[in-house]
């Protein structure tokens, strides 16, 4: 087994995944990746941001060796998981979406057993005390809160010191003080060199966390970059440019704006009067505003001026249909 | 080391630990279970104390105790391998439990041996406990049968541990919790297990003899009643644990 510093943790090419036959579809098969293709480095945190049922999970699980895929190649720490052996599994840890521990285990134990997998485990009592773990280490699985649940099925997937981290929702259920020693054990981990790959449908998981975010829709990966990258991403041409901000004002409906504006500058009424300018705003195009509003006799009611969001730039791209 | 530095290349524990491991853990979390003991231990021990009060074995051998102990054992292997480890793994696929540890060093196939292994060794601790209230109660069986019984016991509990797999991996939790129990129940009372299938309705008893139960009741009988080795059931056995083995794998599905 060829150990290369320089592979990245986790690369997939194409990768396309079919479910079925179903019932519901007459017998057909449903595909739920149609060509996701990414690449995850050691010592960064890599977020698959995606709707529920974008096909994130169905992607991790590929790579995790819990699906087959249907076509394309994943490369994990150089390795296809497909035929990789116990060798490959204890370099990767787990942590799945719905945690996979069983309810009448009492957190020490299950957590002993895991370790005695690996030839050298994380010691147990330093990870039980990170994750604060021995707070509940004598009540069982099924009477832990989902705060608690996770920072086990966390610890469940550290415990074997991996290379790579997969992690599916991982702040789902935490409380505000779970969610920050998590996060804080997260990017300490990203910083001693592990390669970490979350998946999350909160784009506020993904401001804090990654270094690198695809964006995933409909089975595919339709945007990728930094966080800021992302930010800096045009609503209007999908080009990178400006830090895009929107202008948000109350005045008389019906305004006519376009022509007033340059360019790349997206102007919507959402309701009568309630105006947002969204675009890489500069003092020129505020200026140009204003200087239009006094011509003209306006003084909007109300006005603010925000900075975008990944939500933002999420909804952008993937639409802002239900689905 | 204990800080989350560069993690050094982690290599697993070696496959003869791990499966140990697995093996040991699924054992005690099935000993700690009070449902599985009452029907590993409890319900058995029942079984053998009401064939010995009553007269449904008299004339099949030299005593009660004698022909029903052999049955007994073989209801154990059911207990444990079929619907003992099938609720468990039912249950373990429901929670994802499967999911996670396959992704572990252990893998799918060590985590099937660990099950096959607890199973082994709950069935090893029943046969220690039934034996010793059994001679307690004047059980006296053929020297020359042990051999071929404990043998025929544990082609038994891969037949059963097969089938108990091929329903959990198939079917719901819930569904596979009533399918493993009222199988136990049917069996155990008309599939020749403890009860001989001479003793049957005749309608039953041409069916019988082929049922995993029937098979391994009547080998187990032949054993310890006469040291003798019934090939026709033992191959009977090897062909259930085949087909149901083949079609676990075929058809269990992971989530």
């Amino acid at each position: 087994m060829v150990r290369s510093p320089q592979s990245p943790a986790l690369s997939i090419h194409g990768l396309i995944k079919d479910v079925g036959p179903l019932s519901s579809l007459d017998g057909k098969m449903l595909r739920v990746v149609s060509g996701v293709s990414l690449t995850a480095e050691r010592g960064q945190v890599t977020a698959l941001l995606g709707a529920n049922g974008a096909g994130k999970t169905t992607t991790l699980e590929c790579a995790q060796g819990l699906q087959k895929r249907t076509g394309g190649s994943i490369s994990l720490l150089g390795q296809d998981p497909d035929t990789a052996g116990a060798g490959l599994r204890s370099r990767v840890g787990v942590m799945l979406q719905d945690g996979g521990l069983p309810p009448s285990a009492r957190p020490i134990p299950l957590l002993r057993h895991i370790a005695g997998l690996y030839a050298r485990p994380w010691p147990l009592e330093d990870l039980v005390g990170r994750l604060g773990i021995d707070t509940f280490s004598r009540t069982s699985v099924r009477r832990l809160s989902g705060g608690q649940k996770q920072r086990l099925a966390l610890a469940a997937a550290l415990i074997g010191r991996p290379e790579v981290l997969f992690l599916d929702e991982p702040s789902a259920g935490l409380d505000p003080q779970s969610r920050q020693l998590v996060f804080d054990l997260i990017a300490e981990l990203r910083d001693g060199g592990m390669g970490i790959i979350l998946t999350t449908h909160l784009m506020d998981d993904a401001q804090r966390l990654a270094d690198y975010v695809y964006i995933i829709d409909g089975g595919r990966n339709v945007a990728e970059g930094t966080v800021q990258e992302l930010l800096q991403r045009s609503p209007v041409t999908g080009q990178a440019g400006g830090h895009v901000r929107t202008l948000l004002f109350e005045a008389p409906a019906g305004l006519d704006l376009a022509a007033v504006l340059p360019d790349g500058v997206d102007v919507s009424e959402a309701r009568a009067g309630s105006y947002a300018v969204t675009g890489a705003l500069t003092p020129r195009h505020l200026s140009a505003l204003a200087q239009w509003w006094e011509a003209n006799g306006i003084m909007p009611a109300s006005m603010s001026l925000e900075a975008r969001s990944l939500e933002d730039v999420f909804l952008d791209i993937s639409g802002k249909d239900i689905r | 080391m204990s800080t989350a530095a560069i993690p050094e290349t982690q290599q697993p524990a070696s496959l003869l630990r791990r499966v140990l491991l697995q093996g040991k853990y699924e054992a005690l979390t099935m000993l700690r279970n009070g449902e599985q003991l009452i029907l590993a231990v409890v319900l058995p021990l029942l079984a053998l104390v009401g064939l010995t009060v009553t007269p449904f074995l008299d004339g099949m051998g030299s005593s009660r105790i004698n022909v029903a102990v052999p049955g007994i054992l073989a209801l154990c292997a059911m207990s444990t391998a079929f619907t003992g480890q099938g609720i468990a793994t039912g249950f373990d696929r429901r929670y994802g439990v499967l999911r996670f540890l396959s992704t572990t060093p252990l893998g799918r196939g060590g985590l099937i041996a660990g099950k096959v292994l607890s199973v082994l060794v709950v069935l090893c601790l029943q046969v220690v406990v039934v034996g010793l209230v059994a001679l307690a109660l004047g059980w006296q069986p053929t020297a020359a049968g042990w051999l071929p019984g404990l043998a025929l016991l544990a082609l038994g509990a891969a037949a059963f541990t097969s089938l108990g797999l091929l329903v959990a991996g198939t079917v719901r939790p819930e569904a596979t919790l009533a399918i493993t129990n009222l199988l136990w129940i049917l069996l155990g009372a008309m599939g020749g297990i403890v009860i001989p299938a001479e003793r049957l309705p005749a309608a039953a008893q041409a069916v019988v003899h082929f049922l995993p139960s029937g098979a391994l009741g009547e080998s187990m009988r032949a054993a310890f009643l006469g040291g003798a080795v019934n090939g026709g059931a033992a191959l009977i056995l090897l062909l259930w644990t085949v087909i149901a083995g083949a079609a676990a794998i075929r058809w269990f599905k992971w989530n």
